[in-house]
């Protein structure tokens, strides 16, 4: 099977090559008219064909690794160092992005694939998605030939070939680490299909604002799908890591992040180019960063470029990067400027106070955050180089930075739709604002008078008070996006006679994108809120013997039972906890340390008792040596489920935006026949 | 003591600056000819302001009052340092059983707490013993000051860029000649309006 997958990753980067040369012949064939032996037409056709080929050459290869790991083939190295006999059916199959080289295989597959919908789908406009399937098929030939010669996942094993494999890292052994790396890496890969047409566009100076609709779909989805992964990855932290947290600013986490920002940026600023036909440059240069940046989060896992958690991916492959983040950046730049003439604005914003200028302060302030993550992210190794001194760039320094930035932007988040295009007048701006302003200030002083204390013990609460600007700014922000949807709703009820919350979603129907976009907004301000609820969290640490109590909360945990017990796949140690609430049992909880036993390495199973006002979260770090009583740290998390439920709204909301609009003559239709409807049914033989 | 001590201020804010700022109807009267100081528009914006005055001394009470915490100092503290174990993780937040580095940072940060020491001399002894390193985020001193100056730099230059720039395209550009309007662009705003029936957040 190791010959196999090698020939065919080989047939894979020459099925590439050839997609990449054929089809660039045959573009400049193409746009200068030559005369060649063969029709630049047909060219163009066979380098298609052989990037359709192509995704099949990979999927065999990744055949190949997923059927050697299930077989324990331990002669391929990768299989060696990355699974087990034992190991479960299930995270057999995530064996195959544990390691560097199958994780590279792993991204070279989902861009095989997407270029496989890209050409399949080619009919849409034959040449915008010939330079697009070209530009593919050069970023597919540098993966295929990192896997190739710098990181091949069917290298063999030298020597004697062990009985048994070393087995998976146990962080990976979740079943959300399943879903968890695949989701990142369909977003990582997704950005590179915008990237590619929209260079192919500048290319070819491409009239019209087609490719943004073009590439729109796309864009939503990898956009989904990399917030999914973020999140994901947050929830896996969550309940695997066991310090009660779900995000650590950990330069990984980060390099996923910045995309997503700029991301974030362009499918707000897209929307300017299609309506008035303006940011054309910034659109292109959106997404040529967000492809630099998930290569650059590429980098930053492979290179060990800075120090890390997620240090199970590091090699020495970082060159290779580099070489090609440099060689984009610079064709980039030359395409830019050579055809820069092509992307000017239609329009320009007319007024600070309008729809326009929103717009254009949303965009700055992601790219503001991107850029403040970026410096954190890099500042360490910026320090070493100036003076000669590594730092920690942590927590402190992003929640000081990061978290005012992040409320500006929830604010701005529910000011857009407020404003009008082109230009809102004080008098509208008076009255859109009066309730957003009212539910302000009404939630500070619920919230103050419920607890918080931005000042205390003579001392200013940062936590605190940034949890009462948020939940505020959260609550206002909803309150302006209600009142959107309650306008909205209330025009088409006069119309139709329908109740409200008919109206509402016929309303939504009708524009999908504009109110699915802000079912995502508010998705995001239940997430803010239950972030905030971080600045709340409290914590007990005890060593438990038989029926000693921990008190946190409302809750008290008394310790009924400790044990272990074992099997094929690791050792783990767990203690039983009745949990009592005013008095009564109300539930119990296990929470769990495992051994792995190829790998020899421990992984706490935390257990998490989740209602809407907070979550209870028992860790067991240990047993201490001296009496064999585990030690046991209880936290209360405030609002955590708050921003999973947050997330649920996104893909909700992005699911509605990616549903076409019910066009005005159908909505018609649809109000006509619910007016004709008679109101006797016994008119139709009693049928209703 | 800390009450009684907002209880001053609170009693400063009651009395004086509303009053001082913001007179009434019967304060205006004599600088104010007869008939001509709006005294139902005076009195709205007095009771605004009073309202705003309330609403300010409600903020300020909230945000004041606080229960002393003695272990405070001690985890704001342990949350400036990091485990540096290679965990990654802040030095309070370190879950490790048996991790012997953050044992041994917590008992210096404990024993330097006990010796009254200042949160500046124990974080600095810290870091004479494990480097910057152990420090959750860049100092303020230095060249780490670049850190903190940079993010904020950065935003308001981009602020102030963007809100320049706008300016500079609203001066700039072509005004439109205003077109009359025909019978039929009449005839589509007034259908407009019957439709919607509001105005929808746009100027009529």
């Amino acid at each position: 099977m190791a010959t196999f997958g090698s020939f065919a990753l080989i047939i894979a980067l020459a099925l590439a090559a050839y997609n990449l040369l054929a089809g660039a012949v045959a573009l400049r064939l193409l746009a200068t008219g030559q005369k060649a032996f063969i029709s630049p037409e047909r060219l163009a056709d066979t380098a298609r064909r052989a990037g359709i080929a192509c995704f099949f050459a990979v999927t065999a290869a990744a055949f190949a690794l997923v059927y050697s790991v299930y077989t324990n083939d331990f002669s391929i190295t990768y299989i060696l160092e990355h699974s087990n006999r034992a190991l479960p059916g299930m995270y057999k199959f995530s064996a195959m992005w544990s390691g560097q080289e199958g994780s590279l295989l792993l991204w070279a597959w989902l861009l095989a694939t997407y270029g496989f919908v890209l050409r399949l789908t080619h009919k849409m406009d034959v040449k915008l998605y010939a330079y697009a399937g070209t530009i593919l098929a050069a970023v597919q030939v540098f993966f295929l030939s990192v896997i190739n010669f710098a990181a091949p996942p069917f290298a063999l094993l030298r020597g004697q070939i062990p009985d048994d494999g070393n087995g998976l890292n146990p962080l990976l052994q979740y079943p959300e680490m399943v879903i968890h790396p695949p989701m990142l890496y369909l977003g990582y890969v997704g950005f590179c299909v915008p990237f590619c047409f929209a260079l192919g566009a500048l290319m070819m100076r491409y009239p019209g604002e087609k490719w943004i609709k073009i590439t729109r779909g796309w864009t939503m989805v990898t956009w989904l799908f990399l917030t999914c992964g973020i999140f994901l990855g947050m929830h896996w932290a969550y309940a695997v890591l066991g310090w009660g947290g779900y995000w650590g600013w950990d330069p990984v986490e980060n390099a996923s992040f910045m995309p997503w920002l700029t991301g974030t940026a362009f499918l707000h600023s897209v929307m300017m180019q299609e309506k008035k036909g303006m940011m054309k440059s910034w659109n292109v240069w959106l997404i040529f960063a967000t492809f630099l940046l998930t290569m650059l989060g590429t980098l930053l896992t492979r290179a060990g470029l800075v120090s890390s958690v997620h240090a199970f991916a590091q090699s020495s492959i970082g060159m290779w990067f580099y070489v090609f983040m440099l060689t984009v950046l610079c064709i980039c730049i030359f395409t830019y400027v050579l055809n820069r003439s092509h992307l000017k604005s239609d329009h320009t914003v007319e007024s600070l106070v309008s729809r326009e200028s929103s717009f254009l302060f949303n965009n700055l302030v992601l790219l503001v955050a991107c850029f403040v993550i970026l410096w954190g992210t890099l500042f360490p190794i910026l320090s070493e180089y100036v003076v000669g001194n590594k730092v920690t760039v942590g927590a402190p320094f992003y929640n000081t930075v990061a978290i005012p930035i992040g409320i500006f932007l929830l604010a701005l988040t529910g000011v857009g739709p407020l404003l009008a295009w082109r230009s809102t007048s004080l008098r509208s701006v008076r009255r859109n604002f009066v309730v957003p302003f009212i539910a302000f200030w009404a939630t500070v002083l619920v919230v103050l008078a419920v607890g918080d204390r931005p000042y205390h013990d003579g001392a200013f609460d940062s936590g605190q008070f940034y949890a009462l600007v948020a939940w505020s700014t959260a609550v206002s922000v909803f309150s302006a996006i209600l009142s959107e949807f309650l306008r909205g709703g209330g025009v088409i009820r006069r119309q139709t006679g329908k109740n409200l919350f008919a109206s509402m979603l016929l309303l939504t129907r009708r524009n999908t994108r504009r109110y699915g976009g802000y079912i995502i907004h508010i998705g995001v301000v239940i997430i803010v809120i239950g972030l905030a609820g971080q600045a709340f969290n409290r914590n007990q640490e005890m060593e438990m013997n038989l029926h000693d109590k921990i008190v946190i909360g409302p809750y008290t945990l008394e310790c009924v039972g400790f044990s272990d017990d074992a099997n094929a796949n690791y050792n783990s140690q767990f203690a039983l906890l009745d949990v009592y609430k005013g008095g009564k049992k109300q539930f119990q909880m296990s929470p769990e340390k495992r051994v792995y036993l190829a790998s020899q390495q421990p992984q706490t199973m935390v257990a998490i008792h989740s209602v809407p006002e907070w979550d209870l979260y028992v860790v067991y770090e240990g047993i201490d040596p001296a009496n064999a009583h585990p030690i046991i740290k209880a936290y209360l998390n405030p609002l955590v489920s708050w921003i999973w439920v947050g997330v649920l709204l996104i893909i909700f909301g992005t699911g509605i935006a990616l549903v076409p609009s019910i066009t005005p003559g159908m909505a018609a239709l649809r109000v006509a026949a619910t007016r004709s409807v008679p109101a006797e049914p016994a008119l139709h033989g009693g049928q209703p | 003591m800390k009450i009684v001590g907002w209880d001053r201020s609170i009693g400063n804010l009651l009395s004086c600056p509303g009053r001082a700022s913001h007179p009434s109807n019967e304060d205006l009267s004599p600088g104010t000819p007869a008939g001509t100081g709006h005294p139902h528009r005076n009195s709205t914006v007095s009771l605004w302001l009073k309202a705003g005055q309330a609403l300010l001394l409600a903020v300020a009470v909230c945000f004041t009052l606080g229960a002393a915490d003695p272990a405070t100092r001690y985890t704001t503290l342990n949350h400036k340092l990091m485990c540096t174990c290679s965990c990654a993780e802040i030095l309070g937040e370190c879950n490790h059983v048996g991790c012997t580095t953050s044992t041994e940072e917590l008992g210096l940060l404990q024993s330097g707490l006990d010796g009254g020491s200042s949160d500046q001399a124990i974080l600095d002894s810290l870091v004479v013993r494990y480097g910057a390193v152990v420090l959750a985020a860049p100092t303020k001193q230095g060249f780490d000051l670049v850190a903190w100056i940079a993010p904020f730099a950065v935003f308001a230059a981009a602020l102030l860029g963007t809100i320049l720039l706008i300016r500079h395209w609203s001066v700039t550009r072509p005004q439109m000649e205003p077109q009359p309007a025909g019978p039929e662009m009449d005839a589509l705003r007034e259908r407009i309006r019957r439709e919607t029936g509001a105005d929808g957040g746009f100027e009529a």
